[in-house]
Formats: C-alpha cells, sequence, structure tokens
C-alpha cells in the first residue's frame, strides 16, 4: 500500500532524512519510533506530499507521491492524516469539520455527508457534542473529532503523527482506544508514536529511527524481546522504564 | 497630451529644495515635541491615578477620532487667538502637529510598555527591585526596543502626513510643487516628481524599519 | 446646518465607496502576498510599498491632474468633461487604492498568524489550494482581523478629509467655508469636531457588534 524507497531530504544544510526505505501493506500497522529530532514526523509527512523529498521515491496505492505530474490533491483526498496538534477548523463547528471535505471535494450531497458525520461521531462517542465548536472541547475529543474527519473521506490508509504528544496524560487512552479499534478492523495505520504499549498490542512492525536514518524495521516482537542496535536498546531502557 | 517637459523641474530645483527642507524640519520639530508630550501622556494613562488617566485617554481618543486636516485648522485658527496676535502658519502647524502625533506615539509607547511581560515584573519585584527602578532597569529598556520601529514607521507616516500644510498654504514640498505646477501649468511632471521624491525617501525609511525590526527580533 | 449635514453626507458617501474599493482591492492583493507564485507575490508587495509610501495627498492630486493627462486621449477627455462627479469619483479611487494597501497588509498579517499545521492538515483533509483559502484561511482572517480593519475603516472616513484639497464640499471643507464666509470658525470646527467623533463612535460600536457576531465560540481572549 506505502513503498517508501530510499528517500532523502534536506533542510538548508540539515540532513533531516537519509536513505530511508519501509513499507506498509495493505491492513498493516506499523509504528515509528524514535527520539525527537529523528525525522519520524517529517518521513510521515512525506508519505502524502506534504513535505517534499529531494531524492527516492514514494508511492502510494500504485501512485508515486514524489513524481511533479501526480495530482497530490485528489491522492491525499484518499489517505486520511491526524496531526499531533488536532489542527481542526476552529471556526466551524463538529459536524461541519467532517462535512467540509465530503462536500467539497467528494462533492457528496450535504444529507450523505451529514448522515455519514453523524455516525461517524457516534463511534468515536462524541454525539452530544456535534454541534459544538473545537474551542469547546477537551484535547482528547478533539484529537477523537480529527480522527472520525480522516475517516469521513474513507481512506484507503491512515497516517498518525504524534496523536497523542499533545495530550494531557488522562486524555491519552480514549484516543488509542479509538486508534486500536480502528487496528483490529483491519485499517492500513502508519503511526509516528512513544507509546509502546500501543505498538505491542496491534502494531505489525516498529519502526526505529535515529538522526534521520532507519535503524531498525522488525516485527513487533522481535523489536521488543531482542533489540539488535545499541542505539534502540538505549532508547527502549529510557522510553520503557520509568 | 502635450510632451514632457521636466527641465521645468531641473530650474525648479532650489525653489523645491527649499520646500523639502520645510517639510524635514516640520517633520523634525513634530517627532520631537510629539514623544516628549506623548511620553507624558502614556504615563498619565499609566498613572493609576483616575482623574489623570482620564483626561488623558479623553484626548487621545479625542484626537483620534479627528481627521489631521480638521486639527490643523483649529490651530491654524486657535493659536493666533490664544496669543492675541497674528502667527505666522509654520508656528501653528507645529504646535498642530505636535498635539496631533502625541495622541498617537502615546499609544506607541502605552503599548510598548504593555508588551513587557508581566513576569518579567514580578521576576524584577521578587529579586527585590522598586517599582521605579523596576520600571527603570527592567520595563523601560525592554518596551524601548519594542517599540524602536513602531516609533519609525509613524515618523514616515508623519513625513508623509506633513504634505497636509498644503491647506493652509504652508510652503512646505508639496505646497512648493504644486505652486511649480500651476505657475508653469506642468501639473504632469510636477505631481509625478513630487510623487518619485516622496516615494524614495519614504520607501528608505521603510526598509531601515525592516532593518530595525530583525535586529530587534534577535 | 444644511451645510454641515450636506458636508456629512459626502463625507460618508465617499468613505463607504473608498471601503468597498479598498476592501475588495486589498483582500485580493492580501492573498497574492501569501500565495506561493514569485511574480504575483512580488507585484502584489510592489503594489503595497507603492501606494504605502506616497503621500495620500499626492496620490490624489497624481489621479486628478496627471492620470487624465497620462491615458489615451479619448478617455483623458472623459475623465476632464464626461465623467460624472469627477471630485467624487477621484477621492474614491485615490483613497480606496490608498487604504487597499493598508487592508492588504492586515489581511496578509492574519493569514500568516494562521498556524501552519491548519494549512498541512486542510491539504492532508484533500483540500484544493483555492478551496483552502476560501473556507479556511480567509474565514479565519477575517475574524482574526476585526479590530485592526476597524481602525483602518476610521482612518477612510478621517482621510476622505482631503477631497477638500480637489473641492469636493465635504465636512471639514463645510466647516471651513462657514469659518471663511461667517467668522464663526469656533462654531464650525466644534460642530465638525463633534460629528467626526460621533462618526467614530457609531463606526466603532458597528465593529464591535461585528467582532462579537463573528467571534470564534471557545476561543480564548474573544466574548462569544
Amino acid at each position: 500500500m506505502i513503498e517508501i524507497d530510499n528517500i532523502s531530504k534536506k533542510y538548508g544544510s540539515f540532513q533531516v532524512l537519509r536513505d530511508c526505505s519501509t513499507s506498509v501493506a495493505k491492513g498493516e500497522v506499523v509504528v515509528v519510533c524514535g527520539p525527537s529530532g529523528s525525522g519520524k514526523s517529517t518521513l510521515i509527512q512525506c508519505v502524502n506530499g506534504l513535505e517534499p523529498v529531494q531524492q527516492g521515491q514514494i508511492t502510494v496505492d500504485g501512485i508515486a507521491v514524489t513524481d511533479k505530474k501526480t495530482n497530490l490533491t485528489r491522492l491525499r483526498a484518499r489517505i486520511g492524516m491526524v496531526f499531533q496538534h488536532f489542527e481542526l477548523y476552529p471556526h466551524m463547528n463538529v459536524l461541519e469539520n467532517l462535512c467540509l471535505a465530503q462536500e467539497k471535494v467528494l462533492k457528496r450531497p450535504r444529507a450523505e455527508a451529514v448522515a455519514k458525520a453523524e455516525a461517524l461521531i457516534a463511534r468515536v462517542g462524541l454525539s452530544d457534542h456535534i454541534h459544538k465548536y473545537p474551542g469547546q472541547l477537551s484535547g482528547g475529543q478533539q484529537q477523537r473529532v480529527a480522527i472520525a474527519r480522516s475517516l469521513a473521506m474513507d481512506p484507503i490508509a491512515m497516517l498518525f503523527d504524534e496523536p497523542t504528544s499533545a495530550l494531557d496524560p488522562e486524555m491519552i487512552n480514549e484516543v488509542l482506544d479509538v486508534m486500536v479499534q480502528l487496528a483490529t478492523e483491519g485499517m492500513t495505520m502508519m503511526v509516528v508514536t512513544h507509546e509502546m504499549g500501543f505498538a505491542r498490542k496491534v502494531a505489525d512492525r516498529v519502526v526505529f529511527m535515529d538522526a534521520g536514518r532507519i535503524v531498525e524495521d522488525r516485527k513487533t516482537e522481535d523489536f521488543f524481546s531482542n533489540p539488535e542496535s545499541p542505539r534502540l536498546q538505549d532508547f527502549l531502557s529510557r522510553i520503557l522504564h520509568h | 497630451m502635450s510632451g514632457f517637459d521636466f527641465t521645468v523641474i531641473l530650474e525648479s530645483l532650489p525653489f523645491l529644495w527649499e520646500g523639502l527642507q520645510l517639510s524635514f524640519f516640520l517633520t523634525f520639530l513634530a517627532i520631537i515635541g510629539g514623544l516628549g508630550f506623548g511620553v507624558l501622556l502614556a504615563l498619565a494613562r499609566l498613572s493609576g491615578i483616575r482623574a489623570l488617566s482620564l483626561v488623558a485617554a479623553t484626548y487621545v481618543n479625542l484626537i483620534r477620532s479627528v481627521p489631521l486636516i480638521l486639527v490643523i485648522f483649529w490651530f491654524y485658527f486657535l493659536v493666533p487667538l490664544a496669543l492675541g496676535r497674528p502667527v505666522g502658519g509654520f508656528q501653528s502647524a507645529v504646535i498642530a502637529f505636535v498635539m496631533f502625533e502625541a495622541a498617537y506615539y502615546s499609544e506607541i509607547m502605552r503599548a510598548g510598555i504593555k508588551s513587557v511581560a508581566k513576569g518579567q515584573v514580578q521576576a524584577a519585584k521578587s529579586t527585590g527591585l522598586g517599582y521605579w527602578r523596576t520600571q527603570r532597569h527592567i520595563v523601560l529598556p525592554q518596551a524601548f526596543r519594542n517599540m524602536i520601529p513602531v516609533l519609525v514607521t509613524q515618523a514616515i507616516i508623519l513625513f508623509q502626513d506633513t504634505s497636509l500644510v498644503f491647506v493652509v498654504s504652508l510652503r512646505d514640498f508639496m505646497t512648493v510643487s504644486s505652486i511649480v505646477a500651476r505657475t508653469e501649468g506642468r501639473l504632469v511632471e510636477m505631481y509625478l516628481f513630487a510623487a518619485a521624491v516622496y516615494f524614495v525617501i519614504c520607501f528608505a525609511g521603510s526598509l531601515a524599519v525592516r532593518r530595525l525590526q530583525s535586529k530587534v527580533a534577535t | 446646518m444644511g451645510w454641515l449635514i450636506s458636508g456629512l453626507g459626502w463625507t460618508v458617501a465617499v468613505s463607504l465607496c473608498a471601503w468597498v474599493v479598498a476592501f475588495v482591492i486589498g483582500a485580493l492583493i492580501g492573498v497574492g502576498r501569501t500565495v506561493n507564485n514569485r511574480p504575483i507575490s512580488f507585484l502584489c508587495t510592489a503594489y503595497v510599498e507603492l501606494f504605502r509610501n506616497v503621500p495620500l495627498l499626492v496620490q490624489l492630486f497624481v489621479w486628478y491632474f496627471a492620470v487624465p493627462e497620462l491615458v489615451p486621449e479619448g478617455l483623458g477627455q472623459w475623465m476632464k468633461r464626461g465623467m460624472p462627479m469627477p471630485e467624487f469619483t477621484t477621492t474614491v479611487i485615490a483613497l480606496g487604492l490608498y487604504t487597499a494597501s493598508r487592508v492588504a497588509e492586515q489581511v496578509r498579517a492574519g493569514i500568516e498568524s494562521i498556524p501552519k499545521g491548519l494549512k498541512s492538515a486542510a491539504r492532508a483533509n484533500g483540500l484544493s489550494g483555492t478551496q483552502m483559502y476560501r473556507y479556511i484561511l480567509l474565514p479565519i482572517s477575517f475574524r482574526l482581523i476585526v479590530p485592526p480593519l476597524t481602525s483602518e475603516f476610521l482612518t477612510v472616513f478621517k482621510n476622505s478629509s482631503l477631497a477638500l484639497t480637489i473641492g469636493l464640499l465635504e465636512l471639514t471643507a463645510q466647516s471651513q467655508q462657514i469659518a471663511d464666509y461667517t467668522y464663526n470658525s469656533f462654531e464650525a470646527f466644534t460642530a465638525a469636531t463633534v460629528i467626526y467623533i460621533f462618526i467614530a463612535l457609531v463606526v466603532t460600536g458597528l465593529m464591535q457588534i461585528i467582532e462579537t457576531r463573528t467571534a470564534i465560540p471557545g476561543q480564548s481572549g474573544k466574548a462569544a
């Protein structure tokens, strides 16, 4: 489904990504982790072309993201993305947040868009809040709306960029629960996160990045029980033992 | 359409230069006076003394809702009346500009002082500094740094505004250009030339502001 | 008194018309400065710098005295003889285009103050560039810039007084004429001043209503 082939990227003279290759098969859940500044967020933002790459190739569902001729707007409409800071449209209520792209991009009739939105909002447990504005919701609630907004487009895959990093601890689980449910339903997912519990529970593979490189790319079980590189061992010991 | 004749400008250069000097001089006096009176107004508004801050606030808001031209007319008419003898247009224009600009400068300074983070004041007080020392060593230096680009921008606007003394026939650059334009019958050349001169001066000024801004930001 | 009313009428008419011009052109130019297209953003920047760095009075004279001579002869003749209400029209154009450069700066600042993440989200949601501006960036930025636009709107009323220099008998001009003819300078200027303050109060009040009406619920720092 997602093929990342040898990509490199620079910001000025700073090399953010070096020769990164990995893939996500249909129905697979891949978690990307690593210390801050390792390039993991940049990597996931390259997948739907939000960040351009200078070298290498990315294809999603057989379409080359890195090809200049590709209509990125059309491709993005088919890939869901959830951000660290939710990024809901602040001037629209929950319902309109879910309907906007359905109506304007997919050209769905209003009634159909509303029905879809209502169903998804019910699914993330926020039916009572459907007419509220983002600023009136907690962080956890906003992130669940953001997930529902992406799902409203019937995506073929979902990208998550540190979806719980900006949340207060007590709100993390309500968001992870929604993501776990999605994973068990067979959604193709690429998730940048530090939530190792989540990775253990649902990930098929875990990718570890450091200083712009993919250091390890392993089956989940091997990743935790048998880390090879010293850097990963060091990272895991710091993130797991406290 | 008659052909352009720019020799008119060359021949009138000394006359135009006198006008430009007056524009600069007026700008300079208005900045000095406006800053001085503006500081007083800003301090009055932030003084915490009710009556004083009310008077200052009323003055500032009143001046800011009236066109500059009307203020110029007011002082053109009031100053001789107050002094009991006729004075030149220049004196009344200077007073009008000082009174007018002070209202704007005081707002800039008030915003500048308010822009200094509250935590800074608390930190200063917690190290044992009193009110005046906090103001002098902590608040005002930071406030002034933040204000400089805005103050310079306001000076550029002021320079443009001095062209309005045209309405009381004071011979600044604008009035002089207009006199040449009419007497020589060369309206097109003169007004385009005036626009170009103002543009060059003000654009250079705004480039300087941009430099200052990037310096202040670091 | 009748003179002042007629002057007030011209002031309001010039200001409102000029504001429409300023708002439409200013919004276009402001957006133009933020788009990812070198020639467009350069042209829009040049517009702003040009109109911002020449005094309004000079611009007014250029439009009134110079432009009719510079355009093709037929049009120039029409501007001088045929155009209805030449002083009024010229003031609206000059004041409108001048204010547009200031509105453009506010619009640009508003758009640039929107976090990058929200733009990424709109893109990731499948919105095209035009859709992103139309449904996300412009609606949010216009709400953000209501207060600075209020003061620009007030400035238009004040700047409309410059029209007296080309012979439009608006409020300030009328008060000055009364002062000249009747020697009741004090009364005439006081009346004009009071009317300008009244305009300022009305406009500020109206804009506050607009600000409250358009405030985004749940956003801090704004009355919902």
